[in-house]
């Protein structure tokens, strides 16, 4: 079922992720005693935490000696009475206060925050910062892989769609986007939504592609976790809840208001259970991507951080070879999620989509 | 739960509505639409040619039973050409070989008749010569012995009994 | 510690109901392989909706 050269080029694919993936750890992990570097299990899971959010700026690895940052910049757009736009390095990581027409911000855990000349933080008894938040709409780190995403898309489906306009058959990319495409039509649209399919499709096929590359970018030592974040699986599930809303037929909405069929008791106490269950479908959506990514990242990240807590037990090479093999193992499995979660995702949307235009008889 | 709400960022929330949205819009345009219009083409003309090889099986399957009828009306027809040719070649045969067997038996006949013809003839001339030699001697006999009546009649009895058996 | 062990319930049952499904999926399969597309497919939604419930109910524990 299986096609053999698939599968060694899948476990040399992720042989390499996971390979680059313990090397840039290494560079957070190897270091001296002092400054920046990670060696306790509370640290670990601090960068663990800290690699789980967005950041405003594009990190690529820290010199544990020194505690500086290799990456880049990114620029910051805040709206608070007013725009403010200005470069993340005026926070320096968070070590500094940005000032901007006027007003005063600083960054907390990776958020930013509104604050005085000093850049005080004042704290909840919960230890959540009480100052007032911006509306931060910038460029941060997800934001970018979003972007790269959009960019990787529309390229290669441009590219596919030109193609055809010189020979039926594509080449190239083509060739591996166009089974893709039918597959999402064939397999996913049509079976679940019915004959009103091709309304749909565009929406689905943008969901799909868009949330299985943002999957697989994050299992790059890039660092992104975009679909592990929840306010873009809530933008992606809302966008289904919508879809399905407005497409409902009259049908839909009597199954949810006015159940044919049941006594009438029966239809009333239906009718919150129905409601309720018009939510909780996309709630579910956006839980089920947000969470299978995120603990994706999490284990996977734990496992590799098996190098530095397993170190004074087993000795470098023994930790380091175990933390590999399980990190291996388990970011194959990631692969498999990146496209199952995905698959899922639309599958589900399309399946909430056919049940509100499908027509009764 | 609460941790979730928490990290929940409305910006970067409302960046990815904007971003996915723009891009469901310029793919959709761009992309999925010539996309699956061609896909639909292609899908299309394969079935279409699928559609014209069997009717090209079909109309070859016809034709190979026209071809195999027309051969077979053809060899009906050799058989019966065949047949009446033979038939032909035959009665010619026959009406050969009867003319042949009349032919024979008309010059037989005709043999036959002149034999008889011939033969009568020939009886004929052998009665009048032996008439004629009857008659000479007849005479010389009537011219030797006319005294004797009862001899010459005896004589001329013995010739016509020798001539009647002849 | 009280949600540690509301998780570790929620697992557990979440664990039972993936083990049901992929059982009698792989029956399924097994008794009627030229259905293994569709069993598959099904199974895959089930358990997707069976882990939502159970990410649900875990981010309201943890």
């Amino acid at each position: 079922m299986i096609n053999p050269t698939i599968m060694r080029n899948t476990l040399l694919f992720a042989l390499l992720i996971s390979l680059i993936n313990v090397n840039s750890l290494f560079a957070v992990a190897g270091g001296s005693e002092e400054g920046g570097q990670i060696n306790t299990k509370e640290e670990i899971n601090e960068y663990i935490q800290h690699h789980l959010q967005d950041s405003h700026d594009f990190t690529f690895w820290t010199n544990g000696k020194t505690g500086s940052h290799i990456g880049f910049h990114l620029p910051v757009i805040l709206w608070s009475d007013g725009l403010h736009v200005f470069s993340s390095g005026k926070f320096d990581y968070g070590h500094e206060v940005a000032e901007s027409n006027g007003k005063y911000f600083t960054l907390y855990h990776g958020k930013v925050y509104e604050t005085n000349a000093d850049g005080e933080i004042n704290l909840d008894e919960e230890g959540h910062a009480t100052n007032a938040k911006p509306l931060d709409i910038s460029i941060t780190k997800n934001v970018v892989g979003m972007l790269l995403t959009s960019l990787l898309m529309f390229l290669g489906f441009i590219s596919l769609a030109k193609g055809y306009n010189k020979r039926s058959i594509p080449k190239g990319i083509g060739r591996i986007l166009e089974p893709l495409v039918i597959y999402v039509r064939d397999e996913i649209a049509r079976p679940n939504i019915g004959s009103k399919y091709e309304k749909f499709i565009p929406y689905l096929l943008t969901v799909f592609f868009y949330i299985w590359i943002l999957n697989l970018l994050g299992l790059t030592p890039l660092g992104f976790n975009v679909t592990g974040n929840i306010a873009v699986t809530v933008g992606l599930a809302l966008i289904t809840f919508f879809v399905t809303q407005f497409s409902g037929n009259k049908d839909y909405w009597k199954h949810i208001f006015w159940m044919p069929g049941v006594p009438i008791p029966m239809k009333i106490i239906l009718m919150p259970i129905e409601v309720l269950g018009m939510f909780t479908k996309p709630f579910a959506l956006l839980i089920r991507l947000f969470a299978n990514i995120t603990a994706g990242h999490v284990v996977v990240m734990s496992l590799i951080a098996l190098i530095i807590t397993m170190r004074s037990q087993f000795g470098i090479v023994a930790s380091s070879s175990i933390s590999f093999g399980l990190a291996f193992f388990i970011t194959l499995i990631e692969l498999l999620v990146a496209f199952l979660q995905a698959y899922i995702f639309t599958m589900l949307s399309a399946l909430f989509i056919g049940m509100a235009v499908e027509e009764h008889h | 739960m609460e941790q979730l709400i928490n990290d929940f960022s409305p910006g970067l929330f409302f960046m990815q509505l904007f971003i996915f949205l723009v891009l469901l819009l310029l793919l959709s345009k761009f992309a999925w639409k010539p996309i699956l219009n061609s896909l639909k083409a292609r899908e299309g003309s394969i079935a279409d040619a699928l559609q014209s090889a069997e009717n090209a099986k079909e109309e070859m399957a016809k034709l190979q039973a026209d071809n195999q009828k027309l051969l077979q009306e053809a060899r009906q027809e050799r058989d019966k050409l065949l047949k009446e040719a033979t038939d032909i070649a035959n009665k010619i045969k026959e009406e050969a070989k009867s003319d042949a067997a009349k032919q024979a038996d008309r010059m037989i006949s005709d043999a036959k008749n002149a034999i008889e013809v011939e033969k009568n003839a020939a009886l004929k001339e052998v009665t009048t010569k032996v008439a004629e030699l009857s008659l000479e001697i007849a005479e010389k006999l009537i011219r030797k012995n006319l005294s004797d009546d009862k001899a010459q009649k005896a004589l001329a009895e013995d010739f016509m009994k020798d001539l009647k058996l002849n | 510690m009280y949600n540690l062990i509301g998780a570790g319930l929620i697992v557990i049952g979440a664990g039972i109901g993936l083990g049901q499904i992929g059982g009698k999926a792989m029956e399924g399969i097994a008794r009627q392989p030229e259905a293994s597309g569709k069993i598959q497919t099904a199974m895959i939604i089930i358990g997707a909706l069976l882990e939502g419930l159970a990410f649900g109910a875990l981010i309201l524990a943890g």
